[in-house]
């Protein structure tokens, strides 16, 4: 028995997240997303470069998009080898980093407590629920006349949608934990603090991340929305200003950039939650190593 | 010792009210080993619950050591029906969880949690998660949690239901050697007879919803216990015979008097009884 159990001892995370990443890397997934890609990619090609469809034939085609990103000298002035370039990635991954952070340590905890204290969800959630379905671009005018300069307002409209889906999530998750956890720890001999602590929090976890992916992702949305109205730099600031001067190319690489950097800072909250979750990943995927 | 004196519970609204538990008295004598039976959905649960001090009972009282129950307490320590370990602790931290959050995790407590640990086999397993055991060992892991704190009395409600036959006999067998080890009141609530013969000092048949004991029966069998010799025993199987009809009673009040299948299954059910 005590051979099994030591082979079968849980991994140390780093090791466990290795091994994840080997495991994606050995399967054949990475062959189908490159095949999903490659399907994109190809019909965008021949739609607008080889046959020419009626619409398609203004859209800025696939060889002269990548002859652009990679071009030493670029005929709009948007490339790989150019610093405004990246400057403006930059100056929207502090903003969503600004905006989510934000979001999640004002979020997380009104969630947590929306879904503990009925006292609190009875005051707030009336309030809440008004405001929640309210579109970001709605937002816009008051955030600009409310807020000075222009980094504020951008910062105030991406936080918003990631702060509500944040919250709203937790909440769900708090009320998604099992009653006989919150009497068990009660029964122990657990205070409410203590409940609160080791139950409620661990337990809404899987939620809390759940609206962290979302967070992201409306996130990225409203700051794209934010920088097409105000602002000085960014990806969102970059597609407007491409698309009034008629620079189509520039606007496709804002756009697969934004793609890209999107997918990243999802893909980082998701290692995260696995990091933090490690209760939640199935022996099976362990077992698999031999 | 726990008394329940006219205790009686109803759920829902106003004239909406269902009563679950009506006029209930019964006692569980200290450090005895008293085990509920009643057919599916008689209130068991519930009454668990009330002893337990999760909820108060809508008329009558309670007393636990003749102090009326006002909420949990650490001197009744319940195992439920579900698995209630937490998915995000280890073996050993659940174990440990009672200790913990009582501030008494020192080095006595520590070495509490790997004696019981030990005791229950789960000691290699002890830094594995819950979904990582099996049905049987979360059982264990569960009883484990609930013995470290050496408390009074264990309500256990249906701690093996869903185990199969052979991982349940064993987990009754055993909780039956560290009852015997150290003495304590049990209330303990099953709808296998079976294991109720093997475990009671005293059994209680309670009636079909709502619920209230319709018969108290003295299981005075000497100890230790094995489920060969009861079986071979008449004195045995003549409780147990006593126990099933008036089980079988109650669960036919339970489908009603209209279902003419589910009677017919009943008295051939019992033919077979009688005919044993
Ligand atoms: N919170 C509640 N609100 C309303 N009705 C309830 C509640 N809890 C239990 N009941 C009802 O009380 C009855 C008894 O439920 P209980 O869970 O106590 O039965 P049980 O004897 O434990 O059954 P089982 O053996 O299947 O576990 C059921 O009819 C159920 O619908
Ligand atoms: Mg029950």
């Amino acid at each position: 028995m005590n051979a099994v159990a030591r082979r079968r001892a849980p991994m140390p995370r780093l090791a466990l997240t290795w091994f994840r990443l080997g495991a994606w890397l050995r399967s054949p997934k990475p062959c189908l997303a490159l095949a999903g890609y490659a399907l994109l990619l190809g019909f965008w090609y021949l739609s607008v470069e080889v046959f020419k469809l009626p619409r398609f034939a203004g859209m800025p085609g696939l060889t002269s998009v990548f002859h652009e990103w990679t071009s030493r000298n670029p005929t709009y002035g948007i490339s790989l080898y150019i610093p405004v370039y990246w400057v403006h990635i930059l100056v929207s991954l502090r903003r969503i980093g600004i905006a989510f952070l934000l979001a999640t340590a004002l979020g997380v905890p009104t969630g947590l407590m929306l879904g503990w204290s009925r006292a609190f969800k009875e005051y707030v959630f009336p309030l809440f629920e008004i405001l929640r379905p309210i579109p970001i671009l709605a937002w816009v005018p008051l955030a600009i006349i409310m807020l000075p300069g222009s980094e504020l307002p951008v910062i105030y409209l991406t936080f918003l949608a990631s702060f509500f889906a944040t919250a709203l999530n937790t909440m769900l998750g708090v009320r998604s934990i099992d009653n006989s956890y919150i009497l068990a720890a009660g029964c122990l001999g657990a205070s409410s603090l203590q409940t609160f602590r080791h139950v409620i929090i661990p337990g809404a976890l899987p939620f809390i991340f759940t609206g962290l992916q979302i967070s992201v992702g409306v996130a990225w949305f409203s700051l794209v929305a934010a920088e097409m109205v105000s602002g000085q730099f960014g990806l969102g600031y970059l597609i407007n200003t491409s698309y009034t001067s008629v620079e189509y190319p520039t606007i496709v690489i804002a756009m697969l950039t934004l793609g890209i950097v999107g997918y990243l800072s999802s893909a980082m909250v998701r290692l995260a939650g696995h990091w933090l979750m490690a209760w939640r990943v199935p022996q099976l995927v362990t077992d698999g190593r031999r | 010792m726990i008394e329940l004196r006219h205790v009686s519970k109803s759920y829902g609204p106003g004239r909406f009210a269902r009563p679950v538990i009506e006029d209930c008295s019964f006692t569980v004598e200290a450090n005895h080993f008293t085990v509920m039976m009643g057919p599916s959905g008689s209130g068991k649960s519930t009454l668990i619950r009330l002893v337990a001090g999760f909820e108060k009972p809508s008329a009558g009282e309670i007393l636990v050591n003749d102090r009326p129950v006002t909420g949990p307490g650490q001197d009744r320590l319940v195992v439920f029906q579900e698995s209630a370990l937490f998915p995000w602790m280890t073996t050993r931290e659940n174990v440990q969880y009672g200790p913990r959050a009582r501030g008494e995790l020192t080095g006595t407590g520590r070495a509490r949690t790997d004696f019981l640990l030990e005791k229950v086999g789960l000691h290699a397993f002890r830094e594995r998660y819950p979904a990582q055991l099996s049905g049987g060992m979360q059982r264990r892991a569960e009883l484990a949690r609930a013995l470290v704190n050496n408390p009074a009395i264990m309500i256990l409600d249906e701690p093996f239901r869903g185990l199969d036959a052979l991982t349940k006999k064993m987990m009754i067998e055993y909780y039956a050697g560290l009852s015997a080890e150290s003495p304590r009141t049990n209330l303990f609530v099953t709808t296998d007879v079976d294991e109720a013969i093997f475990l009671a000092n005293r059994l209680l048949v309670m009636s079909h919803i709502p619920a209230r004991v319709r018969e108290v029966i003295e299981v005075d069998l000497p100890r230790p216990r094995s489920f060969t010799r009861i079986l071979l025993d008449g004195r045995a199987n003549a409780l147990k015979m006593a126990a099933l009809s008036l089980l079988h009673e109650e669960a036919m009040k339970a489908f009603g008097g209209g279902n003419i299948p589910a009677a017919d299954f009943i008295e051939a059910h019992r033919r077979r009884v009688a005919a044993m």
